[in-house]
């Protein structure tokens, strides 16, 4: 049984987190605001780019000669996994969830007998990949004294991984990161950015508009695609900083209320001993009283 | 009324820009384009000049270096990066790109392409400082 001092001391400690975790929460609830607009406002940026290049890719009438970037280079041996996580802790499953289903992933591909690299981005990730996978980690990105991430971090990673592309270096990439549904739930997914997938490209045969280009299809896409890679990538980005505040948010919000039960309840077990001390004290007087 | 169609301008952060408009000319890569209703479906992109929207007697321009565009359906959809309204530039600035890309001209190991792209944006830019 601890004493009444100890139990002050526990009561007062619970009681500080508490004001820390509250404090946390609504940072992460102003920020989230923020971030969420922001992945909002990206959103139709990345889908436009991405009808774009559907449209370029129906009329492409000799997959032989269209660009790698788009089909891939026809073989299936060594997979790049980019994992985007945060640079900070302390958003509940946010970091473990995107590791997780990455570390899944790369045991499937190992499994198989696909070669594997890996390019994190936050420092969060890479710790928890470096356990297991660390030989495979060929790159780590961390922004953390960016305070807000733009386009052009997303464009150091593009061309990074466009130059290994170019150096065929792998066949397959896959982006990891969290989307952002709402403030409760957010998606851990897994993107594969080259070769472009394109299972839309079928149903909508009908709608099918012939457009001009000026200059040719293929220009184009040597164009466009790595823009696009780059676009896919910063709206992974906004979509993880959306989620990764979404995550902290409740995370923090419930580590309030956790607190605020443990404090009830240690000054539940206070009132007691303070209680029993006092019987204790008073038997011994009535007692001492009685023997008198 | 009848002669207008959508623009729209969006960058990777915001979308810069919607309204309709009865005429848009874009610096296409191959030169100037001028868009009007009705235009057939076409996808080009673009190198540094200035996009124009016209609509009746106003007159909106923006300074842009690259992009992709796409019209469609009487929709015109102009994914950039760097589009800047002219009413938010500076001229002090306007110089300092000017003297930098001047410099980058200069250098040896840049390619024809390059050069074809820096001497469109200093043209342009020369001509928003007049």
């Amino acid at each position: 049984m601890p004493s009444l001092d100890d139990l002050k001391k526990r009561i007062k400690s619970v009681k500080s987190t508490q004001k820390i975790t509250k404090a946390m929460k609504m940072v992460a609830a102003a920020k989230l605001r923020k971030a969420q607009e922001n992945a909002e406002k990206g959103r139709p940026y990345s889908q436009k780019m991405q009808n774009i290049i559907l449209n370029l890719t129906k009329s492409i009438n000799d997959p032989q000669n269209a660009p790698k970037l788009l089909v891939g280079t026809g073989k299936d041996n060594v997979y790049l996994c980019v994992v985007l996580t945060a640079d900070r802790g302390l958003c509940g499953g946010f970091n473990s969830n995107i590791c997780k289903l990455a570390k899944t992933n790369f045991k499937k591909a190992l499994g198989e007998g696909k070669d594997l690299k890996i390019i994190t981005v936050g420092t969060k990730g890479l710790d928890q990949i470096r356990r297991e996978y660390g030989k495979y980690v060929i790159k780590k990105f961390s922004f953390k004294n960016k305070k807000q991430i733009t386009f052009n971090e997303a464009e150091i990673i593009g061309n990074e991984i466009i130059n290994l592309f170019k150096q065929n270096q792998f066949d397959k990439c896959i982006l990891f990161y969290n989307n952002f549904k709402n403030v409760i739930t957010q998606i851990p997914q897994a993107q594969q950015i080259i070769p472009a997938e394109n299972n839309l490209s079928k149903e909508k045969d009908d709608s099918q508009t012939s457009y001009e280009f000026e200059p040719e299809e293929d220009e184009i896409l040597e164009d466009l695609l790595p823009k696009n890679i780059s676009t896919q990538i910063f709206k992974a980005f906004l979509e993880n900083a959306a989620s990764e505040q979404g995550s902290r948010m409740t995370a923090m919000d419930n580590a309030t209320r956790n607190a605020g039960e443990l404090v009830d309840k240690l000054t539940i077990n206070y009132n007691r001993s303070r209680q029993a001390s006092i019987t204790k004290e008073l038997i011994e007087i009535i007692s001492g009283a009685e023997s008198l | 009324m009848s002669e207008n169609f959508t623009v729209e301008i969006i960058s990777p952060d915001k979308s810069i820009l919607k309204s309709e408009a009865t005429e848009v000319t874009i610096p296409s890569y191959e030169g100037e384009m001028g868009i009007l209703k009705d235009h057939i479906p076409l996808i080009t992109f673009l190198r540094p000049g200035m996009i124009v929207i016209k609509k009746d007697s106003e007159e909106k321009k923006f300074f842009i270096e690259d992009g992709t565009v796409e019209f469609s359906k009487n929709n015109l959809l102009i994914l950039t990066s760097t589009a800047k309204s002219l009413d938010h530039l500076d001229k002090n600035y306007i110089d300092k790109i000017i003297e930098i890309s001047q410099e980058k001209i200069n250098k040896e190991e840049v390619s024809d392409k390059e050069k074809y792209l820096l001497s469109y944006k200093i043209d342009t830019l020369r001509e928003i400082n007049k």
